[in-house]
């Protein structure tokens, strides 16, 4: 063996152990680095009443109730399971029923959650404004889309 | 290929190619800028704000981009002794460094209308933010030491650990919870973007790749000047 190629070798494992070190460091912190849960994930281990977290999910359609010009309620869900959320504040532009939400706050009680801050999600969808006319035109527009 | 490790005909090539390179990237960039700005469609839900991503995921790409080609040559560098790679890595630093940052400023923008926030501490927006901070740490190695051959050195193993990240990054938007949305663009499906929007965006790669070359070639031929110089 070359020493060039001892070298390469030696490097190519150090990099390898130093990879696996820190993926086994993020596997374990997982919970602490995903920006969210999603309702379904929400269990007796994270739960807690005031205690600050996040959720993030769709809003329900038909679930969006607007009680004054800036306090809102509408519910959060996966597709599994809902959560009912109440907001007071601005909301993005991009949020409306059926868009992804992240939502920032905390459980009043076992089942109302209330948000300080509501970020709209985007997905990874591009599509020009006149094509999604014309999908609605023909029926061809996929519920998927929003 | 010689050119690619050999100081000596990388700026006999160069010459050669910098003028049509030049004039390559400025018209593809002046394409690029009016196809983003007049001949895309506005977005069905982000409207013209889409526009910032023909800027944002380009710079992100190239930032990646040049932090893999500076890992290629530190391992050049240091496993078969060339030291042509430790020129590459001194003169190309400020550039990854300048497109991470031209990433970060246009997703804040996009961010604060669409999410409703300028940053978030989400996997990709830190993991982007930490492989900002190694070109800096990199740079500013690069300032360092007086002894040129320690400091190429402790350059090369610092580029090797840190591209740990570049697979992190990558990778982040899959593993964890992310505000930041999933890749738009991958090998194995047919994009989920459209082509009147994918046009600009690849002519806009092109310029920023060309245009990275360009500045590259131009640092690279300045360091091993420098180099000429100082021997």
């Amino acid at each position: 063996m070359s020493l060039r190629f001892q070298r390469l070798v030696l490097i190519l494992i150090t990099l390898t152990m130093i990879l696996a070190a820190i993926l086994l460091i993020l596997n374990n912190v997982r919970e602490n680095i995903s920006y969210f849960y999603t309702p379904s994930e929400i269990n007796n281990s994270n739960f807690a009443i005031d205690k600050r977290m996040r959720i993030g999910g769709f809003v329900e359609k038909n679930s969006f109730n607007k009680i004054s010009s800036s306090s809102f309620r509408f519910r959060i869900t996966d597709e599994k399971k809902s959560i009912a959320v109440t907001f007071n504040g601005i909301l993005p532009d991009l949020f409306r029923e059926g868009q992804g939400a992240v939502i920032e706050g905390f459980f009043v009680n076992n089942i109302t959650f209330n948000a300080t801050s509501v970020f709209a999600k985007h997905d990874e969808n591009y599509m020009p404004a006149s094509i999604k006319k014309d999908l609605k035109n023909t029926g061809y527009w996929n519920k998927k889309y929003k | 290929m010689k050119f690619l490790v050999n100081p000596n005909r990388f700026n006999s090539l160069t010459d050669l190619i910098l003028k049509p390179l030049m004039l390559l990237s400025i018209s593809l960039m002046v394409i690029g800028l009016i196809f983003a700005f007049f001949l895309s469609p506005d977005d069905y839900q982000q409207g013209s704000t889409v526009r910032i991503m023909y800027i944002h995921v380009p710079s992100a790409w190239l930032a990646l981009m040049t932090y893999f080609i500076m890992s290629l040559y530190s391992i050049a560098a240091l496993a078969f002794r060339i030291p042509f790679g430790f020129i590459v890595n001194t003169a190309v630093a400020p550039i990854g460094a300048i497109f991470t940052l031209i990433c970060i400023i246009t997703g804040s923008l996009w961010g604060k209308p669409m999410w409703g926030t300028w940053w978030v501490w989400d996997a990709r927006l830190t993991s982007v933010a930490i492989l900002f901070i190694i070109y800096l740490i990199i740079i500013l190695i690069n300032f360092s030491f007086e002894n040129r051959l320690v400091r190429e050195k402790i350059v090369a193993i610092f580029v090797l650990v840190g591209s740990v990240n570049l697979p992190i990054i990558k990778f982040s938007v899959d593993w964890w919870n992310t505000l930041h949305q999933t890749a738009s663009i991958s090998k194995l499906s047919s994009p989920n973007i459209d082509t009147a929007m994918l046009t600009p965006l690849i002519i806009m790669t092109l310029a920023f790749i060309f245009i990275g070359i360009l500045i590259a070639i131009l640092r690279i031929k300045t360091e091993i000047y420098i180099r000429k110089q100082s021997t």
